[in-house]
């Protein structure tokens, strides 16, 4: 298949992750929202590594899964601390940030 | 032979994350990640990068999600349970208001705009290359995208970002430990009172409790059986 198949569904997927982003409420799922863009930026720096016969791309693409690693390990141990705390897990209704 | 596999991975790649946004068990959104990431690293597969493919497999699909389901197995759904969710059918998305609904077509309104301008910013840029099959490719044991190639790609080219990747990891690691850890205090009492508030009903005295057979805590005059079991569970301590 040739390359601009594979951008299409990098930017189908992105796409998806965004409007989850923007419409769900659980902050779990807009996390898993946000893996969802980051893996559709990924498949797009793939298949212009592809593109060009160079790894660059594929270097780019492990950096953006260290970052999203970090990125759960933080957003998750958050969610934790809110639900210890007894607050709401809504982003809706977590307003203020102070502790 | 590629093109079945492309659009077999590319329609788990999409169901996948609309499973995501659409389902209202945050533990079937983790199960739909799982099919999406391991229909994704086909797609990597496909496209040569065969390293990027097994760390997609191995760290995403395997240890962050175990951490997400984790997470939502501790946390709990969203108060909608699985039957309820049968019943009013997947994706029909209980209307929260009007303001709710309203948000949430503004939302698919923007994701709708967002998709049409990255399919005009990738495809319509009149690049030739776009619709090439990509650069040559031998294989090999150095060949494009193999573990050998892209080690020494991190090693030499890119030793900067790799050493930086490991800084931000280490910072991730005692920044989730520091967020989730159990601080002592209020909270734990709190618990302790509510799991312990059976016991604190009065009862008379002679009725037979555990607290009476030890023998100290045997309840004298103007001394029930409240008090014996107060004063027992401090000499236990907290609990761990």
């Amino acid at each position: 298949m040739s390359i601009a198949w594979y951008l299409a569904v990098s930017a189908i997927v992105f796409s998806l992750g965004a409007l989850g982003v923007m419409t769900r409420r659980n902050p779990l799922v807009v996390l898993l929202c946000l893996e969802l863009m980051l893996n559709g930026g990924n498949l797009a720096l793939v298949a212009f590594s592809r593109m060009w016969g160079n790894g660059d791309g594929q270097i780019l693409a492990l950096i953006v899964m260290t970052v999203a690693a970090c990125e759960v390990c933080i957003g998750l141990g958050m969610i934790v601390a809110i639900y210890r705390r007894h607050l709401p897990i809504d982003v809706d209704e977590l307003r203020e940030l102070q502790g | 032979m590629s093109a079945v596999l492309f659009f077999i991975a590319a329609i788990g790649v999409i169901s996948g994350a609309v499973g995501v946004v659409v389902l209202r068990n945050p533990f079937f959104s983790v199960l739909a990640l799982v099919v999406h990431l391991v229909s994704l690293a086909v797609l990597f597969l496909l496209l040569r990068a065969e390293f990027v493919a097994a760390v997609q497999v191995v760290v995403y699909a395997g240890a962050v999600m175990v951490l997400y389901v984790f997470v939502v197995a501790y946390v709990g759904g969203e108060g909608t349970s699985i039957g309820e969710r049968l019943r009013g059918g997947v994706g029909s998305h209980p209307p929260s208001g009007p303001i709710g609904s309203g948000l949430r077509l503004g939302g698919a309104i923007v994701g709708g705009a967002l998709l049409v301008e990255l399919l005009i910013a990738l495809l319509g840029t009149g690049l030739e290359a776009i619709n090439g099959y990509g650069a040559g490719y031998a294989p090999g044991p150095q060949a494009y995208g193999t573990p050998a190639y892209i080690g020494k790609l991190l090693l030499t080219r890119f030793l900067l970002a790799f050493e930086i990747a490991s800084f931000l990891l280490l910072i991730a690691a005692v920044g989730g430990v520091v967020l989730a850890r159990r601080r002592g205090g209020l909270e734990e009492d709190e618990d302790e009172r509510e799991l312990l508030a059976p016991l604190h009903a009065r009862r008379p005295t002679g009725t037979g409790t555990m607290a009476e057979g030890v023998g100290s805590a045997l309840p004298g005059p103007g001394v029930n059986g409240h008090d014996a079991l107060a004063g027992q569970r401090e000499s236990v301590g907290p609990r761990a």
